[in-house]
């Protein structure tokens, strides 16, 4: 598989990348491919490669290498196949992949299979467009022979395979014998974009028809012959172990079936998931704490802070920042806080699993198929072959189900059962048992000139480097490149600019990628500070952008037009302001600009969202203003009231009522322009959360006067006075 | 008004005492006075106010006031927040349309869940708001037929001894602090209230 | 032994009497589309109909429940406000993750049901109760006007 760098954003696609990734496609063409005289199942005759199947009837099954999490690849990549392959969408259907990082791996993740860091297109564009055109041309090979004219004499309409001057067209499904006892070309032409028929269009999703019917099918759904359901407690403190268990009580609750002890855990196995709920309450599971039982959110944090006075790994050094701060006219510090986040799916943690004689079955939804089938493997002995995972539609993702925990889990309960066990987590487990967005403690130093322009930057940032967990190789020389991601590459030119890491882990708290990963923190500090910057040399917060990105045509395009379509500048009246925030994340562009109210005791309304985008080549332009309009309300609901804390080792947040969630009657207006654009598609399931903050937070001190440097906000910092 | 201040300094530990305990411990019931404890208040009116003033307790406690909002959303919990989610009183106290009361309250408290219930669950009209008012002007209101949905007294006695829903505020389910005494012991104050002349306190 | 009326047909269960009835329709009658967010009604996923009218099933006792007719997601499309809805999410591309819709919907068909022309206000305090993480409330908006005007034009 090609070792790409790994998490890079805006990674472009050069054309040596495509040929890597080609070559890995033609290695997945030829195993794919189903061999001549082989029976095929039923109607599935024609499968050129892993992504694309093709049977008598017409029907395009594509199956795709990314999960559906509500961000929308279970339609963006069926487009870009149906595109090339020339089929309507009303003739293609989706599939999950099953676990193969041979056939799925994400080239930008290092060929794992996996689903994040807003890579989908990024990692598919060429490939699935690829897939479709070699499908295309085995069908027009299919047909020449049928006909017996050359393939050049042989043009497709959508679904046909047509020759213009001998008046005829073969429809695919009649082809789809022949096409697939055809040789697979090792290169075909793509389409040039000028043509495309779909890609570009608002073309209807294909995962939603049973998800306004309740026919739709989360891994939570699961149904199994069989099968029991078990619900479970792990030690409140990270790190605790399990005490002491009531099992004869938990057994005595009817339609409990079995107790199940883990290390740090308990499960009760029950007919269903009340029985098994009440089978818990009645074990009274207690837990000695172990070491981290007295942690509190202040010591983590003192810890960040102590670690943040000392120079950490250099990120990137540019110029002599130390000199030109020491010469600045003007010396601005600051702190900046972020605190720990959970994710809260609005499905919780649940995972089923079969152990059996010769291997195991997982019913999942998952971010990571083979990860967490080599996971389960080696958790419970077993070859990776003899773990069958199914994946599933994700009640959500956010990070969360990039992570194994809870499958491992579930695969050591079961193990100790000999039924199917679906294993579901209560709503308070799936916040205290989360894997947290890590705290982060950024200290900045930045000089300006007498005009005020920014000549020395320094950004120092302290936290868990969830890198060096998630894939150790990538952290290097104590660099986590997700931590700096957003910082090391901020768009504004700045002559001399230095950025560090510091890695500090936090006792005990394990700590996860949260949507937006390095850039939801990164692009929150730096686009509040220099919004401060601005206010100190007392100019315009877009201007001073503006000036700063004079190099970055595409960052200033979304600036400007953002600005223009807010309306910047024209008065908002006491207690309103508009705070503005620009990025360059995932290979895409954007600015937001929001629109808030301060009222007197200091709650703040966000009323408006503004926000251009410029992702490159826009695949469903639909797709992407719901991914903002997403992104923005994720990002609403973090600003104001996301925190996660600590007091006796625990997480004290635990449902909706006290970690709370932006509702309807709080949304605010907004406005999405996705730029027109050919350059190589970027990014788009992250960035809209990523930009929100740091724009409602310098709205809030337009309106205010008050800077905030540390979220959620008070509203008692902004009372009137 | 000797006599009376000396009865206001006589209750005012236990009242502090009765609030510190309902401010502090989730579960732990106040004390109420008992009715015959105002026997020792000799003059009428003042022994009046002074009943009126203990079931006070009650009335002013979150478990009632909550429903009692000066506007148009319940309170929620001890610390009398706006009611999360988004709820308000609807055409006829019972919600808006998708959000009724009995959208997510049952006709018991559903302890799981920390959601109370009762049969009757609604918002009390406006007009019988009590947040925001002194004890006195709750008083005024509770004793005025067009501000208390035509009650007499005695009907007024018989709503606070008998009323379901307002028994509910003594047995609301884990998480909320039940109002102080019981529904027999603030029934026999209001009685008694009612017996020495239903007098209000000035304030 | 409780007696239920569960989209036009009696079942009958053996359960506790203050089982949240959720669970009765999720586990023992297998129909998975009323979804499990939270427990404690603040989330509205498993918004089904009682006689019509909106219920958090996971804090309604199934007790509660007996001999009252229990409408869920599967069977909401066959009421005009239900279908009107389904079909106006469609068309404007409400659903992302999809988690929260089967709430969603349920919720927006009894408004809509109720209140043929509704208001922002309407919609702000019918729907408060149901919570989207993916944030699809801008076009949940537009879609329960759009289903309303589509039941009022027929």
């Amino acid at each position: 598989m090609p070792q790409d760098s790994g998490f890079s954003s805006g990674t472009s696609l050069s054309r040596r990348h495509f040929l890597q990734v080609g070559a890995a496609i033609g290695g997945g063409l030829m195993l794919g491919w189903v061999p001549e005289g082989q029976a095929a199942s039923g109607s599935e005759l024609f499968a050129p490669n892993a992504f694309i199947r093709l049977d008598r009837q017409g029907k395009v099954t594509v199956v795709s290498p990314m999960i559906e999490m509500g961000q929308g690849t279970y339609t963006s990549l069926p487009m870009l196949v149906a595109e090339e392959l020339d089929v309507d969408m009303s003739n293609v259907g989706v599939e999950h992949s099953p676990p193969n990082d041979k056939l799925y791996g994400n080239a930008i993740l290092g060929g794992s299979q996996t689903t994040g860091n807003s890579s989908s297109i990024r990692a598919f564009y060429l490939p699935m467009r690829q897939a479709g055109a070699t499908a295309r041309a085995m069908l027009i090979a299919a047909a020449a022979e049928k006909l017996n004219v050359d393939a050049e004499a042989l043009t497709t309409e959508p679904g046909y395979v047509v020759h213009a001057a001998g008046k005829q067209r073969l429809a695919y499904g009649e082809l789809a014998d022949a096409a697939a006892k055809q040789q697979v070309p090792t290169k075909v032409n793509l389409k040039d974009p000028s043509t495309f028929r779909i890609i570009g269009t608002a073309a209807k999703r294909l995962d939603v028809a049973g998800k306004v019917n309740g026919t739709a099918t989360y891994s939570i759904d699961v149904k199994l012959p069989g099968m029991k359901v078990a619900t479970v407690a792990a030690s409140p403190v990270f790190g605790g172990t399990v005490a002491s268990i009531d099992e004869a009580a938990a057994l005595k609750v009817p339609g409990v079936h079995q107790v199940v002890k883990l290390d740090n855990a308990v499960a009760v196995i029950a007919d269903h998931y009340w029985a098994a709920k009440m089978g818990l309450k009645a074990a009274a599971v207690t837990f000695d704490d172990g070491p981290n039982a007295t942690l509190t959110t202040a010591d983590v944090v003192s810890a960040l802070a102590k670690a943040a006075e000392n120079p950490g790994a250099v990120a990137k050094n540019e110029g002599d920042v130390d000199a030109a701060f020491a010469g600045a006219a003007t010396k601005v510090e600051a702190i900046y806080e972020a605190p720990f986040l959970a994710h809260a799916t609005m499905e919780p943690m649940n995972c089923t699993v079969h152990v059996t004689p010769d291997g195991c079955d997982v019913w999942v939804g998952t971010q990571i198929p083979t990860v967490a089938q080599q996971a389960v493997a080696k958790t419970l002995g077993l070859k990776v072959e003899q773990v069958r995972l199914h994946n599933h539609l994700l009640g959500g993702g956010f990070g969360r189900r990039l992570e194994f925990d809870f499958i491992v889990q579930a695969a050591l309960i079961a193990k100790q059962a000999k039924d199917p066990i679906k294993v579901v987590w209560s709503r308070e487990e799936d916040i205290q048992h989360d894997m947290y967005r890590p705290y982060y403690y950024d200290r900045f130093a930045a000089g300006l000139d007498e005009q005020g322009t920014l000549k020395s930057w320094s950004h120092r940032i302290a936290g868990s480097a969830i890198m060096a967990r998630f894939f150790p190789p990538l952290f290097k020389d104590g660099i986590d490149p997700d931590g700096v991601d957003g910082a090391v590459d901020m768009p504004y030119a700045v002559p001399n600019k230095r950025v560090e890491f510091i890695r500090e882990e936090p006792p005990g708290i394990p700590t996860a990628f949260w949507r937006g990963v390095g850039p939801t923190h990164n692009v929150y500090v730096i686009e509040s500070f220099i919004d401060e910057l601005a206010a100190i040399a007392k100019k315009d917060p877009v201007d001073y952008r503006r000036a700063m990105l004079a190099d970055n045509p595409r960052a200033l395009h979304v600036l400007n037009r953002a600005a223009d379509m807010a309306g910047w500048g024209k008065p908002l009246g006491d207690r309103r302001g508009r705070g503005v925030s620009v990025q360059n994340t995932f290979g895409s562009y954007m600015c937001q600009i929001a629109e808030v109210t301060v009222s007197e005791s200091g709650e703040v309304h966000v009323d408006r969202v503004v926000c251009a985008v410029d992702t490159g080549v826009a695949i469903n332009p639909d797709t992407i203003i719901a991914q903002m309009e997403s992104g923005i309300i994720f990002g609403i609901t973090a600003v104001l009231w996301g925190v996660i804390t600590l007091k006796n080792g625990r997480v004290e947040q635990s449902n909706f009522d006290d970690y709370r969630m932006l509702r309807i009657e709080e949304a605010p207006v907004i406005e999405v322009e996705v730029v027109k654009s050919s350059a190589d598609p970027g990014g788009i399931g992250e960035p809209g959360t990523s930009a929100l903050a740091p724009a409602v937070l310098n709205a809030v001190y337009a309106a205010t006067g008050v800077r905030l440097r540390k979220l959620p906000i008070q509203p008692a910092l902004l009372k009137t006075q | 008004m000797t006599m009376l201040r000396s009865v206001l300094l006589s209750i005012l530990p236990a009242l502090a005492a009765g609030l510190f305990l309902t401010a502090g411990q989730a579960t732990e019931t106040a004390q109420l006075k008992a009715a015959k404890d105002f026997s020792s208040v000799s003059d009428e009116r003042a022994r009046s106010v002074a009943v009126f003033e203990e079931a006070g307790k009650v009335i002013q406690h979150p478990r009632c006031v909550n429903c009692h909002p000066a506007g148009n959303r319940p309170l929620q919990n001890d610390d009398g927040h706006p009611h999360l989610p988004l709820v308000v009183r609807g055409e006829d106290g019972l919600g808006a349309i998708g959000m009724r009361c009995t959208t997510c309250h049952g006709a018991t408290n559903f302890e799981a869940g920390h959601v109370p219930g009762n049969p009757k669950w609604h918002l009390a009209p406006i007009e019988m708001a009590w947040v925001g008012k002194s004890l006195g002007a709750i008083c005024e209101q509770i004793k005025d037929p067009k501000r208390n949905g035509g009650k007499t007294l005695a009907q007024i006695v018989d709503h606070m001894v008998n009323d379901d829903l307002v028994g509910w505020g003594w047995n609301p389910g884990p998480g909320r602090t039940p109002a102080p005494g019981t529904q027999k012991e603030f029934g026999e104050l209001i009685k008694l209230w009612v017996e020495t002349g239903a007098h209000c306190p000035t304030t | 032994m409780i007696d239920l009326n569960v989209n036009g047909k009696k079942v009958s269960v053996s359960v506790a009497d203050d089982m949240p009835v959720l669970w009765v329709i999720r586990d023992v009658l297998g129909m998975t589309g009323t979804k499990f967010g939270c427990g404690i009604g603040q989330c509205g996923a498993c918004t089904i109909h009682v006689d019509g009218e909106p219920r958090r099933s996971c804090i309604t006792k199934t007790s509660e429940l007996a001999d009252r007719e229990i409408t869920t997601i599967e069977a909401i499309g066959d009421t005009p406000s239900g279908k009107a809805v389904q079909d106006a999410w469609l068309r404007l591309e409400v659903v992302q993750c999809g988690y929260c819709q089967s709430g969603q919907i349920m919720t927006a068909a009894a408004i809509i049901d109720a209140i043929p022309e509704p208001t922002d206000v309407d919609i702000d305090q019918g729907m408060s109760g149901n919570i989207c993480r993916c944030g699809t409330y801008v076009r949940i908006r537009e879609a329960i006007k759009e289903a309303a005007k589509a039941v009022a034009a027929k």
